[in-house]
């Protein structure tokens, strides 16, 4: 033991202080609270770009916006949503805190890795940031060719910036593999681990397997901009479809990765808030494994209208609905959880019940989706961005908020007011639902997304999806704001606030620097309220 | 802490691991996730070089007759070979003979010097006759249109797996540099695995682009 024995039993906050120590840390609760901190700017960032551009469609006229700026706006909150805030959201700033906790580890299997990646997330975002000064980015986040092959700077530096990105999400999931694999504390069996932890491995597989794709993708497009070799642009004898295929190869399983992170916190959530054990443990385990692997097997179907072969529709649509099977076992298995569960209504527990909502309107709408005909009739309308918005926003950041308050006291050590933190879960589940059920109607009447100028009779639904952002804005900076200010006027956080059962609880609040004094010894399952009742 | 018949000490688990063992096996985990990624990486580019060899045959046919495959059968030797030298560093660092380690690893990064010469030469080759990517395509006497494409994808694929090989070449210096560093022993001999891992996923992508390119014609 060399340099760290005087900071072995200090709370990890406390232990070195200076911004300089952050910066070279290896902690992973230190990692994970940067990469909060950076997702939830990101987060706002993001949002600020939705918020400007859904004020712009509160007429079918010109507001304030042009047309081109319209373009950027939504190009750039798809790419800062998706590739800075919901992709590595979860599992970089939540997962990175709580996973080796959960399993009784000192840290990650790699943390030198580990703070690489966090380096790997900056660069990537201040090279997306640069993008934005760079030049007008009007492709959309899906970055087709051949709008993305027409050499425009601020396109080509968010290619550069989304291949960096990527590279961070792969070295996460694999350190989060590996510790899983082999860093476990004595008696931590598969099947003694939390399913958040579940989550979190189905999440790496598609981390590593699909982000390689989308990093080839965009070397083939950077060079196909510099170098035109004619492989995605068909005036050189290229195929505009293949690159479709590619990016949606990786981006249909990021919709996993976004996702299932998610399920992971409200499996956690509502176990702790219902005092009882989830109903199918191991089927909730394995339903993520198999979102995860079926994900991997149905990008076609975002192409649907895109010239691809009937027969690959077919099978496509096919496996599509395969899904639905995983995602509703974990809904009902939630649900059975509940009943005749000790349910206790706080923050946290709001949010994993709106997410229980939200997640079964997106999962529904996206069977609906899966429907060939439908699809033809619902394809590029507001109908989509509503699906995906229910699936993106309402379930993972949704999630994501209510892990957060959750987790709030053993990360801070500090607890968070509860009234403030009820009222804010209400103007989110209110808000959000407002801003996109109107789009689903929205939708389904024929409105196509991304367009400036719209039929005055769509203008209603509209105005109704902006009132309703205003509504999710004022109720999510509430929770920022409440969150932030237990920093100053919040009472010390005990060891376990919610009487959970899972491992992180019996580490300190905050946690020591290596984070268990002795290394626990597991002896029950995550959620064994049972055997303290007897 | 220094032993008395090398002189170097023996390796420190880190702080965060239980065991040595512990270690190895977490290492050793991630260096093979890492492969599966780059398996994938280079997958996807393998399916879109299969899917324009079915779109234009000719012009795949007509572009590997002007590759020489001689050239390419001699860099599949000297990758195959720097292949078995790493297996037998890796076999000398259990044995903890690092004489012997560093003997192989000096013989693998003369062997991967050797195929990135011969790669220089064949892309000279391709300068000289203009077959080069898209734009500075300037290559006369072609009568496929799409004949490009082929050489589009032959540069991108084979510049890939080079700097690969150059990525490669990196560890194997490191690993040289450990070699004075640190004892390797039966328990410790995990840098020399690494690389050798890592090098088994450049001689394997070769293995598949070689015929792609040079010999289905």
């Amino acid at each position: 033991m060399i340099a760290h024995v005087q900071g072995d039993n200090i709370n990890y906050l406390k232990t070195r202080s200076g911004i300089m120590n952050w910066l070279v840390t290896v902690d992973h609760k230190r990692i994970g609270m940067m990469y909060l901190a950076s997702i939830l700017c990101f987060f706002i960032t993001g949002g600020t770009f939705a918020f400007l551009f859904r004020l712009e469609l509160w007429s079918p006229l010109k507001e304030f916006l042009t047309p081109d700026q319209y373009n950027q706006f939504f190009t750039l909150h798809g790419v800062i949503m998706v590739f800075l805030v919901v992709v590595p959201g979860i599992p970089a700033a939540l997962g990175n805190f709580i996973l080796p906790l959960q399993i009784g580890a000192k840290d990650l299997a790699f943390p030198k890795l580990n703070l690489t990646s966090l380096y790997l997330y900056w660069l990537g975002a201040a090279i997306a940031l640069w993008s934005i000064v760079a030049g007008h980015a009007d492709q959309g986040w899906t970055m087709y060719a051949p709008y993305s092959l027409s050499q425009n700077p601020a396109v080509l530096w968010m290619m550069v910036a989304a291949f960096f990105l990527g590279f961070s999400s792969i070295l996460t999931g694999l350190n989060f593999i590996v510790t899983m694999h082999n860093m476990r504390a004595p008696g931590m069996t598969w099947y003694r681990m939390p399913l958040f932890l579940w989550a979190m491995y189905a999440t790496g597989i598609m981390q590593i397997f699909a982000t390689p794709v989308l990093a080839i993708t965009l070397i083939l497009l950077l060079i196909e901009n510099f170098f035109g070799i004619g492989i995605f642009d068909p005036t050189l004898g290229g195929d505009p479809l293949l690159m479709q295929h590619f990016f949606w190869f990786y981006s249909h399983p990021a919709v996993y990765i976004i996702v299932v992170p998610g399920f992971g916190i409200a499996s956690e959530i509502i176990a702790a808030f219902s005092k009882k054990d989830i109903f199918g443990y191991r089927f909730v385990a394995y339903s993520s494994v198999a979102i995860a692997i079926i994900g991997f097997v149905v990008w076609g179907h975002h192409m649907f209208v895109a010239g691809q072969s009937e027969l690959a529709d077919s099978i496509f649509s096919f496996l599509t609905f395969f899904t639905a099977i995983p995602s509703a076992i974990k809904v009902f298995n939630w649900t059975a959880t509940l009943y005749k569960g000790s349910i206790d209504l706080k923050t946290p527990m709001l949010y994993a019940l709106q997410f229980l909502w939200n997640f079964t309107i997106g999962g529904l709408t996206g069977i609906i989706l899966a429907i060939l005909s439908v699809d033809i009739h619902l394809h590029d309308t507001y109908f989509v961005v509503s699906h995906f918005h229910y699936v993106a926003m309402g379930s993972t950041m949704v999630a994501f908020i209510g892990g957060i308050h959750y987790w709030w006291p053993k990360m801070t050590g500090k607890m968070y007011n509860e009234t403030v933190g009820k009222i804010a879960a209400w103007l989110v589940f209110i808000g959000f639902n407002a801003t996109f059920f109107v789009q689903l109607i929205m939708g389904s009447l024929g409105s196509p997304r991304r367009y400036y100028h719209y039929w005055d009779q769509f203008q209603i639904y509209h105005q109704i999806s902006t009132v309703g952002l205003v509504i999710l804005a004022i109720g999510l900076f509430t929770a920022l704001i409440n969150l932030i200010g237990s920093f100053w006027n919040g009472s010390v956080a005990p060891a376990n606030p919610w009487g959970a059962k899972t491992l992180e609880w019996q580490a300190d609040s905050p946690p020591v620097l290596y984070n268990f004094t002795e290394t626990p010894i597991v002896t029950h399952g995550p959620y064994a309220f049972e055997t303290e009742k007897a | 802490m220094a032993t008395a018949s090398t002189g170097l000490p023996e390796h420190h688990v880190a702080h965060h691991f239980d065991s040595a063992e512990q270690e190895f096996d977490s290492v050793k985990t991630g260096m093979w996730l890492f492969i599966a990624s780059e398996i994938m990486m280079f997958g996807a580019l393998f399916v879109g070089a299969l899917l324009f060899h079915t779109l234009h045959p000719a012009a795949f046919s007509e572009g590997s007759s002007h590759l020489n495959w001689h050239l390419g059968a001699i860099n599949t030797f000297f990758l195959l070979t720097s292949g078995l030298t790493m297996g037998l560093a890796v076999i000398a660092a259990q044995h903890g003979e690092q004489g012997k380690v560093r003997m192989n690893l000096v013989l693998s990064i003369i062997l991967a010097s050797g195929f990135l010469v011969v790669k220089t030469i064949e892309y000279s080759a391709k300068f000289e006759h203009g077959t080069l990517p898209g734009r500075l395509w300037h290559a006369h006497g072609f009568t496929d249109p799409f004949s490009h494409i082929f050489f589009g994808l032959y540069f991108v694929m084979t510049g890939l797996h080079a700097t690969h090989v150059l990525i490669g070449m990196g560890m194997m210096i490191w690993a040289l540099y450990r070699s004075t560093q640190v004892k390797f022993t039966r328990g410790y001999f995990t840098p020399i695995e690494m690389v050798a891992i890592y090098w088994a996923l450049v001689d394997l992508v070769w293995v598949f682009l070689f015929p792609l390119l040079y010999l289905i014609g």
